[in-house]
């Protein structure tokens, strides 16, 4: 049992199925990403995980606690935080002003959470007076992933953290990962650059029309023969 | 070349008769498009019942107006509509958050389209409308009592001794004075407050704004309340300046629009400066230049006609024809807003 599980999960849009019974989880302090071609279903894991879209069966588990039944805001309390592939900042917001949005439901002190963020991302103390929406595509993902985690969550969500953004900005965006990774988060991630994010995970889930196809260890998965010759190019 | 006393005094003449009166309908005008942009930006349609909204707000003052006049708890010299506003902004404020429970939510809540949230405002103009008048008649009343100036155009020729004059009247003091506090205090909530800054981050990105457990209903509310703040005092503001009527506040619709539209959809600072290209643009064009000619220039060439560009009677012509120079030329607005 992983520290955020989804078993069995079943889901539809509408009346077409998207998710198939498919599994998935992450244990803190590790990356798993979920892989697998267009359609799989591979973002509605996330929106299921999240509460943004209902199962019809199967179950979420945090920290052996069924959440299933949970709604987003419920889910986000508990220490889910999600990182949306496309808007995922406030653009005419300062950069502390983003963060500080994060950590909205928050009463308490969050000073030692924002020094942390600073700690990781630290151009992102030196632009924080600026908007958010003048950055870089790189340092627009670090506000991101910052924002997350002023919620101080114990899992993080990241719904095609690359896409879009050129090659070097994608190493950046990498290393910050697996910055969050160290920082003792859970880190989940819907990913298009198969290659690459199988070679940095723990784990790796592929995804094919809403079931497991694959399943074992990124670097497992990237010496399989056949994830190779499917998803990989050979 | 005219004299220094000449010049001085046709500037006079044109402060007393368009600058400070455009200034003061700018302000007005600038309060009642500051909502409209509230709404906008936030809620995310353009509403149509604004103008009637700023009608039902000044006819609740002009009933409290009367109730106090009638219980003596007046202050001498102290216009009484400005003491009975906040219970005013109270009532609207209500009526808004009504409308919002029973009409706008049904479609926010279902995700309706902007454009048929506009057809709603429309209706919800239509009825404000007649209630408004169902309750206050449509004949023109006037509310301000209290000094009507701070100092006349008689007062003013005596102390300067120049004989152009120009007079301050009370409501034009308070419309300069309440409209810079309004406005300041709005802007303060948006950039200083924790729940300005949650209104501001959905209005940039509604769904991260849930993400980050942002509670939609509490935004939504305190933006009808502000729209509620400024709606009254711009209505009251107007009214104590003009008169009361409500067709003529049903009409101020169009300067309102045109302003949030001059000044960029969506855009606060850009809804105030739209205001006042439009006060002044309407002042500026439908003033009789005559007089202010004769003291500038040598009198072989005083003009024989009034050099009034338009009558009057087209002022609300001119809120049009910049609506569409501004749409045809920048329909981004002066300060980059939304193209509709």
């Amino acid at each position: 049992m992983t520290y955020l599980t989804g078993k069995n999960l079943f889901a539809t849009y509408g009346t077409v199925p998207i998710l198939r019974g498919c599994s998935v989880g992450v244990n803190r302090g590790e990356l798993a990403v979920i892989v697998g071609p267009n359609g799989a279903g591979k973002s509605t894991v996330m929106k299921v995980l999240l509460g943004l879209l209902p199962i019809s069966e199967g179950e979420v588990l945090l920290d052996g606690k069924d959440i299933s039944t949970l709604s987003t805001q419920q889910r986000i309390g508990l220490g889910l935080a999600f990182v949306p592939q496309n808007n995922n900042i406030f653009p005419t917001m300062s950069v502390a002003e983003n963060l500080e949005m994060g950590a909205f439901l928050r009463h308490d002190d969050c000073q030692a959470t924002l020094d942390e963020v600073y700690t990781l991302f630290p151009i992102l103390f030196e632009k924080r007076q600026q908007l958010a929406g003048q950055l870089s595509g790189g340092q627009r993902q670090q506000v991101a992933f910052g924002r997350a985690m002023m919620t101080q969550p114990t899992v993080l969500l990241l719904d095609e953290p690359t896409a879009g953004v050129s090659p070097i900005v994608i190493d950046e965006i990498f290393a910050n990962i697996l910055a969050l990774k160290e920082a003792n988060k859970a880190v989940l991630m819907v990913e298009q650059n198969t290659q690459q994010a199988l070679s940095i995970a723990d784990k790796g889930f592929v995804l094919v029309a809403g079931k497991n196809a694959h399943t074992g260890t990124g670097k497992a998965l990237l010496n399989d023969d056949e994830v190779r010759r499917d998803f990989l190019g050979g | 070349m005219p004299s220094f006393d000449d010049v001085l005094n046709a500037f006079i003449l044109l402060s007393n008769f368009v600058l400070l009166p455009a200034l003061t309908y700018g302000a007005q005008l600038a309060l009642g498009a500051l909502a409209v942009t509230l709404v906008y930006s936030i809620l995310r349609f353009a509403n149509f019942s604004q103008a009637n909204n700023m009608a039902f707000g000044t006819a609740m003052t002009i009933l409290l107006t009367g109730f106090f006049q009638s219980q003596g708890w007046t202050i001498s010299g102290f216009p009484t509509a400005l003491l009975v506003v906040p219970l005013a902004i109270v009532i609207t404020t209500i009526c808004l958050l009504l409308t919002e429970r029973w009409v706008y939510r049904y479609y926010r809540i279902n995700n309706a389209k902007s454009i048929t949230v506009v057809m709603v405002s429309i209706g919800v103009m239509f009825i404000m409308g007649g209630l408004v008048q169902l309750i206050m008649g449509p004949e023109q009343q006037i509310f301000a009592d209290g000094a009507r100036f701070i100092w006349t155009a008689r007062e003013f020729k005596a102390f300067s001794g120049l004989s152009e004059g120009l007079a301050l009247k009370t409501s034009q003091l308070t419309t300069i004075l309440l409209a810079l506090l309004a406005v300041g205090l709005v802007f303060y909530f948006l950039q200083k407050t924790k729940i300005g800054k949650a209104m501001r981050a959905f209005s940039d990105n509604e769904d991260l704004a849930l993400l980050s457990g942002i509670n939609p209903d509490k935004v939504v509310r305190t933006t009808w309340l502000l729209v509620a703040i400024l709606t009254t005092i711009a209505g009251v503001l107007f009214g104590l300046d003009k008169g009361f009527s409500p067709f003529q506040y049903h009409l101020l619709l169009l300067p309102i629009f045109a302003s949030v539209i001059v000044g960029g959809i969506g855009s606060p600072l850009g809804a105030i400066v739209g205001a006042f290209v439009i006060s002044f643009s309407e002042m500026l064009l439908t003033y009789a230049y005559k007089k202010f000619f004769i003291y500038l220039l040598p009198t072989a060439l005083e003009p024989d006609s009034l050099l009034q560009l338009i009558g009057t009677e087209y002022k609300y012509a001119v809120s049009f024809v910049i609506l569409i120079i501004v749409l045809l030329v920048k329909p981004t607005g002066i300060f980059k807003g939304k193209v509709l």
